[in-house]
């Protein structure tokens, strides 16, 4: 749906530092252009829950950071972000891959708990599953950071 | 041989820790690390997500890498993430520093033996932490046994070039509990952060 031109020109204008990340195949096509973008570094992790706690530690370090994994990853980042977010009350931002949103006819567990997770953990968050709403992770990352809580944007996966 | 103290070897860091230094203790090392002092670049990971200790320290060391940051890990933290050790390689910051101090139990919940403690595997299938770490791309990794040897090589290993990885072989503390948070933990994240920013 998107290039990793179009994705890096969108996180610099936010400003962000540090792309925390594993990929899945959508993401996983704007490494490239994430890894030579000149203000944004590129950490990567081996397991989701790690990206959490890297991201809690670069954001009191002055950074700003943004966590990018798929929602596979996200179910397995829970204690992470549980007490990234909310124990110690760092408003992390999320860019998730949402497997099997555009596959309707998908019978993919995946996409059935992923909207339900984001909402358990009362993360606030908007769907990007059209070319044309891509100004919404710009103008979310906004009301999340103004308000100083986490958000989360989700990326539409599988076959328009 | 016997095991050194956890209450000792956390000493002799103390004694040789600079103000510029960052220290990020979690589970038994955090509880006996408070009872030292407080610090304002300390920081003390409870309530913790078991595991993402070294995680967040790395994170601080990629923003700050003008402060070297030492975190004080558990052998069983260590074990819930091992995977952490190839992303701190691949980042590879020379300002961080990775203390796993090795009781080989689970102490804040009663002692039970982690599943790479000596008596709860076969025979001559011994864990070795320091081999794992190096295979996962430590240039410097050191083990310590007895207090005095700690003692002597700690100046070197804190100026070595990191990331470095150190075990240090302790004793568990019979009835040692979870650390408690010593303040609201969200106030003392801000705290900390603005005491790491006004330090530049």
């Amino acid at each position: 749906m998107f290039s990793g031109s179009q994705i890096v020109a969108e996180l610099q204008n936010l400003g962000i530092t540090h792309v925390v990340w594993l990929p899945d195949s959508t993401l996983g096509q704007w490494e490239e252009a994430l890894s030579s973008a000149s203000e944004i570094k590129l950490v990567r992790v081996c397991r989701e829950g790690e990206a959490w706690a890297i991201a809690m530690g670069l954001s009191l370090g002055g950074a700003r950071p943004l966590v990018m994994i798929q929602c596979t990853g996200l179910f397995d980042s829970g204690d992470s972000l549980r007490n990234a977010l909310y124990d110690f009350g760092v408003p992390l931002f999320a860019v998730i891959g949402y497997r099997s949103a555009l596959n309707k006819a998908a019978n993919d567990s995946a996409r059935t708990f992923t909207e339900p997770n984001l909402k358990s953990w009362g993360l606030d968050y908007r769907l990007i599953d059209a070319p044309e709403k891509l100004p919404e992770l710009a103008a979310h990352y906004a009301v999340c950071r103004e308000a100083q809580k986490p958000g989360v944007v989700l990326i539409a996966e599988g076959k328009m | 041989m016997s095991r050194m103290s956890l209450v000792e070897s956390l000493q002799v860091l103390h004694g040789l820790r600079r103000p510029d230094q960052v220290v990020l203790s979690t589970m038994a090392a955090a509880r006996e690390w408070m009872k030292l002092g407080t610090h304002p670049l300390d920081f003390i990971y409870a309530p913790s997500a078991m595991g993402e200790a070294p995680a967040l320290g790395l994170g601080m060391a990629l923003a700050r890498p003008d402060r070297q940051v030492i975190v004080l890990n558990g052998d069983g933290c260590m074990l819930m993430n091992l995977g952490v050790l190839v992303t701190i390689t691949a980042a590879a910051p020379a300002n961080f520093v990775l203390i796993v101090c090795d009781n080989s139990v689970y102490e804040v919940t009663g002692r039970q033996s982690t599943a790479a403690a000596e008596g709860a595997r076969p025979p001559d299938t011994a864990v070795d932490f320091c081999r794992i770490a190096r295979g996962c791309g430590f240039a410097a990794t050191c083990e310590f046994e007895r207090i005095e040897e700690w003692q002597a090589a700690a100046p070197q290993v804190l100026a070595a070039r990191g990331p470095t990885f150190v075990l240090l072989k302790v004793a568990s503390i019979p009835g040692g509990e979870v650390p408690r948070s010593p303040a609201p933990p969200v106030e003392r994240a801000s705290a900390f952060a603005e005491a790491l920013r006004q330090s530049s």
